[in-house]
């Protein structure tokens, strides 16, 4: 992993220190709140509807069994004894105490973690494919390159007051388990035909009120030239993005308006303009880089087997094949039946600690998913890793399954929400889990966000729900057809909204359909595509 | 009727405002004004106390519980999140 460097640590404990003025101020009446609040944001805290929440980045996802249990402390001493992992591979804290949060930051900031840049119109945490580093099909590792982003775009003045917040997803392989389609920019390692590696990139998507998916500006960047070709774009939008209209300042409206040939054009003439020494990244570094990120070694030890309760099926579905050869990568379902998507409790997270620092090199991975992986398990211990599991109520065998339902925090703690996300996702997930409509339905997805800003990521579920307000009452839409990975694509508003109950109903009805219709080897896409929206519409609203 | 709510400035925690200005976590215990007009001077005073509460506002009652618009949103705030409970939670308290 990325260790922070002399300049890294004292930019984070100064901003610790920096903030503790900040609250004693606010809390004696130096500050106001409106003084206060922009202050808060820029260290991730934020005020929901019961109480503060706070933010805490981990960068592209990756984390060690050190940091994990410092998660967990924080959750167990300052919080109600939970963590929320959420769609943008951080962590959410719902109960913390303003009073408490210097403190809790200074314990952040003791294992290199940190709250900065989780709010507000800067470039955000970098996001990347969770198997990074392990994955059989992956062309390179891309932390290396998330890391480079980071430090790049970390305090950057230029890009400090963007129009709007600014995401960036990097897939260092095809299947894109990033979604760099809905992402500000989306960077995809790739291999030219001269066997050289460099980015494809895309932007100007993303999801919320308006959902786009990106456009493709580059087939091939070479490695070198990232940070000039980012800085273009970056600078195309600071000059060009809209400003005055919060819905219409994200790239997205930007490349649209302009069109995406302009818009390509554009940057290339400006990436033309400061391309060069400044801003090349030097093989050297590049190198450097990637030697925080070394591959894990083989392991020679046969896998292990058991017929422990529930292995075979676990093992099935929750272990993905790893690079290595005697690895493989471990997804934790953080989707028990019927439990909150993405909410771990304290003891969770040191289980999951102890379990990645004895099998797996103690690091650890938060997927946009919502899940947890050990991503270099040795796979001997594979039997030991589930029976961990099982004991600390982790061993939910649903990684990919309609069940593994993806949920915003929405009204029962969102101040922006319109109904409520998490009580319906788990209605479902009883539903599905009950009703055995979970069986066969690898890589169906489920999304659901409790408003327009689409934190649940609803746009490009499969099955998607959306709440919105109809005078007061909580009312869902249903969209299908949404596709993350790979070839992302916005999902279509189904019908007329519906009550809780009636979406959850309606959703478990449309993962029927799909199990009944669908041919072998089928995505849901796929099988949409042939037989229409009409038999969906037919089974939930019965014409 | 209508009465003030606040998140409390220490914890974030929702607190409603009394007639003597003090806040409680409880309801039941909220002054209340016949419409948003009768509020204002209370609203007022309740601006003010920067030092105790953030974002006060009104909120409407129907009888002992929250309602209007936002009633499923205020019955969350004063009874805590509904996850791991009935949907109609907020309805049918
Ligand atoms: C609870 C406090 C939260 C607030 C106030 C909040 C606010 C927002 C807002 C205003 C947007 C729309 C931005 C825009 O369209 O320009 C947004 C988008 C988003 N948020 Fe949140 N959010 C919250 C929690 C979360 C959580 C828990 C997650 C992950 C589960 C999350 C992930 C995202 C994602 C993925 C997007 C879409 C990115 C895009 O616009 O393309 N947010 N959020
Ligand atoms: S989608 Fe809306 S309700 Fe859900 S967390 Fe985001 S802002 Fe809140």
């Amino acid at each position: 992993m990325y260790r922070y460097d002399e300049i890294d640590r004292s930019i984070v404990s100064e901003r610790v220190e920096e903030f503790r003025e900040q609250v004693s101020a606010r809390l004696s009446g130096a500050l106001t709140e409106d003084q206060f609040k922009p202050l808060r944001l820029m260290n991730g805290v934020y005020l929901q509807l019961h109480a503060y929440m706070l933010r805490v980045a981990i960068p592209y996802g990756t984390l060690d069994a050190r940091q994990m249990r410092v998660l967990a402390h924080i959750a167990r001493h300052y919080d109600k004894d939970y963590g929320h992992f959420t769609t943008r591979q951080n962590i959410q804290y719902n109960w913390p105490a303003l009073v408490d949060i210097p403190e809790i930051l200074e314990q952040l900031a003791d294992v290199e973690m940190h709250a900065i840049q989780t709010s507000g119109n800067c470039i955000r945490n970098t996001t990347t494919d969770p198997f990074a580093g392990a994955a059989l099909d992956e062309v390179e590792d891309p932390r290396p390159w998330c890391e480079l982003i980071r430090q790049w775009s970390t305090f950057h003045p230029e890009f400090t007051f963007l129009p709007r917040k600014f995401k960036i997803a990097v897939t260092g392989s095809d299947a894109d388990r990033a979604a760099i389609g809905v992402h500000d920019i989306g960077l995809k390692l790739v291999r030219n035909d001269a066997g050289e590696t460099g980015f494809e990139v895309h932007a100007g998507g993303g999801q919320g009120r308006t959902p786009r998916v990106a456009v493709k500006l580059r087939d091939f960047l070479p490695k070198g030239e990232l940070l000039a070709y980012l800085t273009a774009i970056m600078r195309v939008y600071n000059l060009a993005g809209q400003r005055d209209n919060i819905y219409k300042a994200r790239i997205k409206i930007l490349v649209e308006t302009m069109g995406a040939e302009a818009f390509t054009q554009d940057v290339e003439a400006m990436y033309r303009q400061i391309r060069g020494r400044d801003l090349a990244v030097p093989a050297e570094e590049a190198a450097r880089l990637a030697a925080f990120f070394p591959e894990p070694s083989p392991s020679t030890l046969p896998e292990g087997v058991s017929d422990a309760p529930g292995y075979a099926r676990w093992r099935a579905i929750n272990v993905k094949p790893h690079k290595v050869p005697g690895r493989a990568i471990v997804v934790i379902s953080l989707k028990p039946r019927a439990g909150a998507p993405g909410d771990a409790t304290a003891d969770q997270m040191d289980a999951v600690a102890s379990l990645a620092e004895r099998y797996g090199d103690g690091e650890i991975r938060v997927t946009k998913e919502q899940n947890l992986v050990i991503p270099h398990a040795i796979a001997a211990h594979l039997p030991a890793i589930h029976e961990g599991l099982r004991e600390a109520g982790l061993a939910t065998a649903n990684a990919g399954l309609a069940s593994d339902i993806v949920t915003c925090p929405g009204l029962d703690y969102c101040n922006l929400a319109n109904a409520r996300s998490i009580p319906v996702a788990q209605a479902l997930s009883a539903a599905l889990f009950d009703r055995g409509l979970d069986e066969d339905t690898q890589d169906l997805t489920i999304k659901i966000s409790g408003c327009i800003n689409a934190c649940g990521h609803h746009h490009i579920a499969n099955i998607g729900l959306l709440g919105v307000d109809k005078k007061g009452e909580e009312v869902y839409q249903l969209t299908l057809g949404g596709v993350a990975d790979n070839g992302a694509a916005i999902g279509k508003i189904l019908g007329p909204g519906l009550t809780p109950d009636e979406a959850v109903e309606a959703v478990a009805a449309c993962v029927g359909v799909f199990r009944r219709k669908r041919k072998d080897g089928e995505t849901f896409t796929h099988t949409l595509a042939r037989i229409g929206f009409e038999p969906f519409k037919e089974a939930v609203y019965g014409q | 009727m209508r009465a003030i709510t606040a998140n409390r400035l220490t914890d974030g925690h929702v607190v409603y405002r009394r007639a003597d200005g003090i806040w409680k976590p409880s309801l039941i215990e909220a002054e209340r004004f016949a419409d948003d007009r009768a509020a204002e001077p209370a609203l007022d005073a309740a601006l003010r106390d920067i030092l105790t509460v953030v974002g006060p506002y009104l909120i409407e009652l129907d009888g002992e519980r929250p309602g209007g618009r936002k009633h499923v949103r205020e019955a969350i705030r004063l009874k805590g999140p509904t996850t791991g409970t009935s949907l109609l939670y907020a309805q049918e308290r």
